[in-house]
């Protein structure tokens, strides 16, 4: 069955909820994604957002293997043009009008509204990962290892995603 | 207002009498390099190409298209492509920013999720992705940790963003709704008020 259609649906619809980052929209992905297309497992899903941690660029090129795997090269090219083409043409819209809306009072209102719902909406999918993620005493202590580390020390993100490996190669490799 | 714009004249000057000859393959080129280079968060990247290396931008500008970059829809880092590419060029300047920007990075996810679709069930993988999930979900908490101390000022942030959590992962009213819903609330409770008209116009 041609999924192409359904993907360029459903990511441009995620593309629009990604207010503040991409995590916004990991709790709607893993409905749309996992539980109604089948796309993938919720696994698979935490392994690519996880990877896609690691990857240069912008931090939600996960969403390439799902279209690739759901549909093929082309999949993973309608994938792209859904996820950031409404987002783009709006962020291009809004650059040309936002001059303008320099002296617009709400300009403020709306940055200031919106600041505490994007971190809710990142914590929130970041809670819909760890449900997933967080099996046990061992993952949880990475968890809390790397927000520690990230929060006392300058240190590149993706290398401690790369000690996760280490540690998850370690420790979790059936003996 | 005068003075801010006053001090970073020497840049500004030289930036904007670069902006007429920027072409659309530098700009191509520049993000590209971005887009390939930019482990573990583009912004910095972003920051240290546009801004101190090639000028395009002042730190001003940077800071404030980061802003508008952050309230919208859409991943900071395309929106920055976006809004830099925008002011360079045009329409042209934005679509070569944006590919540029996303196209080592989905380049690499595809090979990877290619490998992984063949390779994901060996034990070694996912022995490794288990703390790779696991380190990943750090990574966010720490991003969560540092927008709060940057963003929210009082505890009615705070409320408003327990709020959103509460409304997606407990009552499950989905991301549209919460969005929407809450967004609504937390822009009216900042309303513009009469006393606070004066910042607002710096």
């Amino acid at each position: 069955m041609n999924q192409i259609p359904a993907l360029v649906r459903v990511f441009a619809y995620l593309s629009l909820l990604t207010v503040g980052g991409g995590m916004a929209a990991f709790p709607e992905m893993k409905v749309l994604t996992v539980d109604v297309h089948k796309w993938l497992t919720f696994q698979q899903l935490i392994h690519l957002y996880s990877v896609g941690q690691m990857a240069p660029g912008p931090n939600m090129m996960m969403i390439v293997p799902i279209g690739q795997w759901a549909g093929g090269f082309l999949g993973a090219a309608a994938v792209l043009l859904a996820f950031f083409g409404p987002t783009a043409i709006l962020a291009y819209i809004v650059a040309r009008g936002w001059k303008k809306l320099e002296k617009w009072p709400w300009r403020t209102s709306i940055q200031q509204g919106l600041a505490p719902v994007s971190i809710g909406l990142l914590l929130a999918g970041c809670f819909t990962m760890a449900k997933g993620a967080i099996t046990g005493a061992e993952t949880a202590a990475i968890s809390v290892g790397v927000l520690l580390i990230l929060m006392r020390y300058k240190i590149n993100p993706a290398l401690l995603v790369l000690a996760g490996a280490l540690i998850g190669l370690l420790s979790f490799m059936p003996k | 207002m005068s003075d801010a714009a006053a001090k970073p004249t020497g840049a500004a000057a030289s930036s904007v009498a670069d902006q007429g000859r920027v072409s659309i393959g530098q700009i191509f080129l520049e993000f590209l390099i971005i887009g390939g280079t930019s482990f573990g968060g583009v912004v910095p990247y972003l920051r240290g190409s546009l801004v101190t290396k090639r000028r395009w931008i002042d730190d001003k500008e940077f800071v404030e298209m980061l802003s508008i970059s952050q309230s919208l829809p859409g991943l900071n880092a395309t929106n920055m492509a976006i809004l830099v590419g925008e002011k360079l060029r045009g329409a042209l300047g934005s679509i070569v920013a944006v590919i540029g920007i996303c196209l080592p990075g989905a380049v690499l996810m595809y090979a990877v999720g290619v490998f992984y679709r063949i390779h994901g069930d060996h034990v070694w993988v996912t022995a490794a992705l288990k703390g790779v999930a696991a380190a990943a979900v750090g990574l966010i908490l720490s991003t969560v940790v540092s927008l709060s101390k940057k963003s929210l000022e009082g505890k009615f942030d705070f409320f408003f963003m327990a709020l959103t959590v509460i409304a997606v992962n407990r009552l499950h009213l989905g991301v549209p709704r919460t969005l929407i819903g809450v967004g609504i609330l937390a822009i009216l409770f900042h309303r513009p008020r009469k006393s606070q008209k004066e910042s607002v116009a710096q």
